[in-house]
């Protein structure tokens, strides 16, 4: 029957092509509108790290004096060096890691390559397991590197394939701003999306090119990309380790709710003592976001991204109300056509189910195109010059979802049209033909 | 044509449900248009903004140093090579600052009129600047003085900013004094007393982000050649028509003094145009988006108006015919559609204006907007109602050449 069914939906959609040409076309540019938006938003408000997000803690303190205190405030977005470095000695956590974002001349043994500055991750050790850091060649430095100050580093590939054409380099060494370092290990390729655990430099920024521990980046006072946040008597860049600034980033690593409610209960605690030994003055204010706590409170996802996806929204559904109005008026007209169909002993059903056919053809047309003009749309989107442009490719589930979204959205829009055609009086169509 | 109203709307009541589609599609597109159009306009507003610069002679230098030096030291390298630069043909003048307008980062803080106070009366950009700064931007002074060499000290990236001296930009002066005079009072900046000599007339923000708005044009310049690890930037102002050459010659100058250093390949040197172009790039994609979304919407509305009123012509075919040999004119044909069309689109158009009106508050709810101007709502209702009686017109006029003789045929 279905069969049948379709060829009688492509005969009446053959015979007036420009209306079909219209309807189809109208599909596929609310539709082509529609995925592209929503995929960029997908890919941006997207988990970095399913699975493991939600282990990951970003805690926050309130050091500050009382100059311009008022109760309720949020606490600040960043520790300093003496409660990050406090925090991760107690390692009250499974994992932690203190960092900052930086940035290093790097001077290349080969002449043929000139220097040039990377973005470096000043960190500790634990940064790698809990991050899930894949790891080409070698290993992380550990934590009795930390405390050395060891002029130890790890690469990503991409530096990696440009300095050393890829092949393992560990145990080479890397000039950096004049000073030797030794590759420990090289990081296979690896990008966050969102850069959740430093949004200073861009939510979406690329991964670091090079990390090095943290205690040994302040000991040689390497460049620092961030933001830095200071009260009091102000910042004082030869003694940032006792500054009242806050200008990094500290995550922890907790299995169970369980250990993330003592955790926060350990650093009210230390919000107590500090404030009885003096270095804090205001009543403690300590959150524990997750990354997605974080990256809500943040509002990563650009506010231009959604606005988009909202008018694509709008904009499909003017195109669905217009391929309703079209296929009832289309519909209606053949009523004579369908009255005869029912005269000859076709149930209503039946005609029902036809018309639904023909509005699923196309449907199914308009959603193919749509797919096409998406892809084009995407394109387009990863010629922008926003940090994100490059991340915009349409991926499985989205492109499933295209496909439901356009049969769906067509079939849709055949009810209302087949359900009033299917409506007709055989005898009174006749009977006026 | 008062006459006909009544037949038109029984015959409307008739097919309601196409009617009904109708109007509705006109509503969304009316209350789409309107709201796309004005972001269009309040993206694109900001985009011929001046920035107070001397633009059309003006290209900046990111200077990026290899290799470890100290603060002195990169202060001494800093002014050699302003001076490479000031040597170079065709260069007015030069001078080093921490940012520029339009740079997209740089260096905002709080300005309080008093030390005891508890919240800050603006934020503002802050240039740093030395003696060459308000001449090579080409900024207008209107009060007071400029910087003279005395004045301008040296800073560390991280050290503490305290200038006794400050000029401001009349926008500053005029949020923090309203319209008293500014020259000889005191602001504080970080906490530090600063006196304000001199007064520009416009200089724009580092930033064109909706979160730096509210201080676009308050900028306030302290005497200070900024040092940092990371480097500087140079701008340099050239005589016109000397640009293209300058902006060749310049780095190549820099690298004959002291190689170690580096340019970004993308950033490194770049003309205030190119400066300005990337600055509202973001912006006018937006707003090309939202023009080529509302062009595609009329488009379909117009089609999808087009085909249903092909439909209603087709359907009624008799029933024209009739009219037509009881001594209805094709004139009278044509006004009946056009009428017709009239009807549901202005109610389409009713149900979009009030559509459109709460769009825009969600919008300005969830997104920030500002109020949709009556302007642009008037404007897209004009729009909307030209386009439906157009679109409806092919169709008016072929049901205009239906002839008399229709009514006795079947079908």
């Amino acid at each position: 029957m279905f069969g049948y069914y379709l060829d009688l939906a492509l005969r009446s959609l053959r015979r007036n092509k420009a209306l079909t040409a219209l309807m189809v076309l109208a599909i596929a540019l609310g539709i082509g509108a529609c995925m592209t938006t929503l995929t960029v938003l997908h890919v941006l408000s997207g988990d970095p790290l399913p699975g493991k997000s939600a282990q990951l803690y970003y805690p926050q303190l309130d050091p500050r004096d009382m100059d311009g205190y008022q109760p309720g405030e949020d606490p600040p977005v960043q520790v300093t060096w003496t409660d990050g470095m406090n925090l991760l000695r107690a390692g009250r956590a499974d994992r932690q890691a203190l960092m900052t974002g930086g940035a290093v001349p790097l001077q290349p043994a080969q002449s043929s390559i000139e220097p040039f500055f990377e973005n470096a991750r000043y960190t500790s050790a634990d940064f790698f397991p809990m991050f899930e850091v894949p790891i080409l060649y070698g290993r992380p430095w550990t934590a009795a590197d930390d405390e050395a100050h060891a002029r130890v580093a790890l690469i990503s590939r991409k530096l990696n394939d440009k300095l050393f054409q890829g092949r393992d380099s560990t145990g080479e060494t890397l000039r950096m701003n004049d000073v030797a370092f030794r590759i420990v290990g090289v990081l296979d390729s690896w990008r966050m999306t969102p850069h959740f655990y430093d949004l200073n430099n861009g939510s979406y920024a690329e991964d670091e090119g090079v990390y090095l521990p943290l205690t040994t980046a302040y000991e040689l006072k390497l460049g620092r990309n961030g933001s830095t946040d200071c009260w009091g008597k102000g910042s004082d860049p030869d003694h940032m380790d006792t500054a009242p600034c806050v200008w990094l980033q500290y995550w922890v690593q907790l299995d169970t709710p369980a250990k993330a409610a003592a955790y926060k209960q350990f650093l009210i605690h230390y919000s107590q003592e500090q404030k009885a030994l003096g270095r804090f003055q205001r009543p403690p204010n300590v959150r524990l976001p997750d990354v997605m706590g974080w990256l809500d409170y943040n509002k990563v996802v650009p506010g231009d991204v959604r606005l988009q996806a909202w008018l694509a929204l709008g904009f499909l559904l003017v195109c669905l109300v217009n391929t309703v109005g079209l296929m009832l008026a289309k519909f209606l007209r053949r009523s004579a056509e369908l009255g005869v169909r029912r005269a000859l002993g076709a149930s209503r059903r039946e005609v029902f189910m036809q018309l639904l056919v023909e509005s699923g053809v196309i449907g199914l047309t308009g959603g193919i195109a749509g797919l096409l003009l998406s892809l084009v749309g995407l394109w387009l989107v990863r010629k922008q010059p926003s940090d994100y442009a490059a991340l915009a490719h349409l991926d499985l589930p989205m492109l499933l979802a295209t496909f439901l979204l356009a049969v769906g959205a067509s079939l849709l829009a055949g009810l209302l049209p087949a359900w009033r055609a299917c409506q007709v009086t055989p005898a009174l169509q006749l009977k006026s033909n | 044509m008062d006459m006909q109203v009544g037949p038109i709307l029984s015959a409307l009541r008739r097919h309601k449900a196409g009617a009904v589609l109708i109007a509705l599609q006109i509503a969304l597109t009316l209350a789409i248009l309107c709201n796309a159009l004005f972001i269009v306009h309040q993206r694109l507003s900001h985009l011929s903004e001046p920035t107070g610069l001397d633009e059309a002679n003006i290209f900046v230098i990111q200077n990026e140093w290899v290799g470890k030096a100290s603060y002195a030291q990169l202060d001494a390298e800093a002014r050699a090579d302003l001076e490479v630069l000031r040597r170079l043909p065709g260069v007015a003048d030069v001078t080093t600052s921490n940012s520029y307008p339009l740079r997209g980062a740089g260096w905002d803080d709080g300005i309080r009129l008093h030390p005891d106070q508890l919240t800050d009366t603006t934020g503002a950009t802050v240039y740093f600047a030395d003696e060459h700064f308000v001449r090579t931007l080409g900024l207008k002074l209107v009060a007071g003085r400029d910087f003279r060499a005395g004045d301008i000290g040296v800073m560390a990236a991280q050290d503490r900013l305290d200038p006794s001296q400050v000029i401001v930009t009349r926008a500053l002066a005029d949020t923090l004094f309203h319209g008293d005079t500014a020259v000889g009072r005191t602001l504080y900046l970080a906490g530090s007393p600063a006196t304000i000599v001199g007064v520009v007339d416009r200089l724009q923000a580092q930033s064109v982000a909706r979160w730096a708005a509210d201080f676009a044009h308050r900028v306030v310049i302290v005497p200070r050649r900024l040092t940092s690890t990371l480097g500087t930037y140079y701008i340099v102002r050239t005589h016109p028509g000397q640009l293209a050459a300058a902006m060749r010659a310049a780095p190549a100058a820099l690298v004959a003094r002291n190689p170690r250093r580096m340019f970004d390949p993308r950033m490194g040197v770049l003309s205030f145009a190119q400066v300005r172009e990337r600055a509202y790039e973001s912006d006018r994609g937006m707003a090309t988006l939202m023009g080529v979304i509302s062009a595609v919407l009329l488009a379909i509305t117009a089609a999808g108006i087009v085909g249903v009123t092909s439909f209603r012509v087709g359907q009624r075919r008799r029933q024209i015919g009739v009219r037509r040999a009881l001594g209805a004119t094709r004139h009278d044909i044509v006004r009946y559609f056009l009428v017709e069309n009239l009807l549901v689109s202005g109610s389409g158009i009713l149900l979009g204006v009030l559509l459109a009106l709460a769009m825009n508050l969600w919008l300005i709810l969830r997104f920030g907007m500002q109020g949709l101007s009556p302007a642009y709502l008037a404007a897209g209702v004009a729009v909307l109602l030209l386009l439906g009686q157009a679109a409806a017109l092919a169709p008016a006029l072929r049901a205009s050449r239906v002839p008399p003789v229709e009514a006795t045929r079947a079908g």
